[in-house]
């Protein structure tokens, strides 16, 4: 047997726990043992479940130990890290839970584990000053309503039906807070410096923030949420969005 | 090079070595230690990171591993290259360790004898592979693509291993010595991975110490692991980084000391990763078989 199939034969047999071990394998009685093979099945399969559980912490919360780790060994079995860049490793679980049947009586998970995945997203994306407001202060005011907003290269923004943000932040002591109104949020993760912050916005900013990140000019993103709230106070949302470090540059016109 | 009077100047510091990382002991750099380190700035020979761990464009990891290199030698250890694969090396993935290289100029380099990438993707484990020429002359090969990638060389570390290959005609030291014939690559010899295949396999631990050829080695790995029985009832070592370093393996490290002489030697700890103190008290128990090393080696010399 070359070598290419040889180690075809091996990776095969590693991924499926029923699969007979491959052969050639021996040891110092002179057979193989499935115990010793099951150390290099457990390895890969227990290596990529911790990683899981590290990154989505606040999910293996909210549904126990040994629920998050049947649904990680599940989202696993098919879904190898495509790269050796385990901080990257499950980018799409979110998606692989919201489509979980098992997990469908928490219909709030695949959000918590959205933010959990834009954390360390923030955690590892590139450095860069956040805008300052005073980049905004120098212009024309008739130049800003077709400003463009680049966001900073750590920011997510997360519109949730459920209160995410609140549910993320009372699991992060070392007791359960309290979820106050269970009402729909929109989250903010970004990293202007070297901390990553989860902030949750004031409702009425929700659909402006959601424009601009969707790359919406400053006067089109305004006008969308005075038309949703009348009561949209556009100086507070662009003023506050900025004071989180949620855009690091500005375009003037649309984006090419 | 007058050794004697090298080893007396860095008494202190530690001791050179062609490598470049002091012949002293050397800790994990772990984030829950970042800020610690930075502000106490523990007597530590050197720190060593997973390469994988620093692949991100930016955040934490770079601003500390940037303060923790400018303070301290750096040693770069990859995960997952994975050397013994049949199939080709990740271009993309050697270009990342070489920008990783020319941006924080570690003083070594090591990767593994194992695989971890196939088709199906990264298997996150380090997997092992049966010693033949044909295994051989690939293995050479992703040794030889992989230093010119990052421009400098490599130590290739011995693996743990749980099973044996029937097709195997090479022993594993042979292999060794003879990629690092071939290649121009360094050693990196773990100590606790010898312990660990020795005992699962019927070998004699010293013995593969004693035939190791200790001038290609660069660094030394030590690690606890953990020990279970097999289907036959047989002990059957785990190579797990979650403990301190078991007596056996240290008295193993001893004898390895007085054939390499002063060497520099990672404490690897990975999971259930302790206080800092508990580490440093590791690196200290290295730091002290060391320096009585060396001193034995002055009386020797002395005495000759």
């Amino acid at each position: 047997m070359d070598f290419a199939t040889g180690q075809h034969a091996f990776a095969q047999a590693l991924l499926h726990a029923d699969a007979p071990l491959p052969v050639g394998l021996t040891g110092a009685s002179g057979t193989a043992d499935a115990a010793r093979f099951a150390v290099y099945r457990n390895n890969v399969h227990v290596g990529l479940t911790r990683a899981l559980a590290q990154r989505f912490g606040v999910t293996e919360q909210l549904v126990g130990a040994e629920f998050f780790a049947g649904m990680a060994r599940a989202y696993a079995q098919d879904r190898k890290p495509s790269s050796p860049l385990i901080i990257n490793y499950g980018d799409d679980f979110p998606d692989f839970i919201a489509g979980f049947g098992p997990a469908q009586a928490l219909p709030y998970l695949p959000d918590v584990a959205r933010l959990e995945a834009a954390w360390t997203q923030a955690y590892h994306a590139a450095d860069a000053t956040p805008l300052a407001l005073a980049r905004l202060a120098s212009l024309a005011p008739e130049a800003l309503a077709g400003l463009v907003l680049f966001p900073h290269p750590s920011a997510t923004l997360l519109r949730s039906p459920h209160p995410v943000g609140a549910i993320w932040a009372a699991h992060q002591g070392t007791e359960l807070a309290d979820i106050e109104a269970w009402q729909p949020e929109t989250v903010l993760v970004v990293r202007p410096e070297m901390a990553v912050n989860v902030h949750v916005l004031p409702a009425q900013d929700g659909l402006f923030a959601a424009r601009l990140f969707a790359g919406g000019t400053l006067g089109a993103a305004a006008e969308a949420a005075l038309t949703e709230q009348p009561t949209f106070d556009f100086g507070a949302a662009l003023v506050g969005l900025l004071s989180l470090g949620a855009f690091a540059d500005i375009h003037h016109g649309d984006v090419p | 090079m007058n050794a004697v009077a090298c080893e007396d100047f860095h008494a202190r510091e530690g001791y050179p070595t062609l490598k470049g990382l002091p012949a002293r002991a050397g800790l994990g750099l772990k984030p829950e230690h970042y800020s610690h380190v930075l502000e106490a700035r523990p007597d530590v020979g050197f720190f060593e990171v997973h390469a994988e761990n620093y692949m991100g464009a930016g955040g934490p990891p770079h601003h500390y591993l940037e303060a923790v290199a400018g303070l301290y030698p750096l040693s770069l250890h990859g995960v997952g290259l994975s050397i013994g694969a049949a199939g080709p090396l990740d271009t993309a993935h050697l270009r990342r360790l070489r920008d990783l290289i020319d941006r924080y100029r570690p003083q070594s380099f090591s990767e593994h004898l194992a695989w971890s990438t196939h088709d199906t993707g990264f298997l996150n484990d380090l997997l092992p592979l049966p010693y033949t020429p044909e295994t051989l002359a690939r293995v050479s090969q992703h040794v030889d693509e992989a230093q010119q990638a990052i421009g400098r060389q490599l130590l290739l570390e011995n693996p743990s291993t749980y099973l044996l290959f029937a097709e195997s005609t090479i022993d594993e030291i042979d292999f060794l010595e003879a990629v690092a014939a071939r290649t121009g690559c360094g050693l990196l010899l773990d100590v606790n991975n010898v312990m660990v295949s020795c005992v699962n396999h019927r070998l004699d631990p010293a013995a593969y110490i004693d035939r190791f050829p200790v001038e290609r080695v660069g660094e030394i790995h030590l690690a606890g692991y953990d020990e279970t029985v097999d289907g036959a009832g047989d002990r059957l070592l785990i190579d797990a980084h979650g403990s301190p370093v078991k007596t056996d393996v240290m008295a193993l490290y001893d004898l390895t000391l007085a054939r390499t002489g002063p060497v520099p030697t990672l404490i690897e700890w990975d999971n259930d990763v302790p206080a800092f103190p508990t580490l440093h008290a590791e690196a200290v128990r290295v730091d002290a078989l060391i320096a009585s090393q060396a001193a034995r080696r002055n009386v020797l010399k002395r005495a000759g």
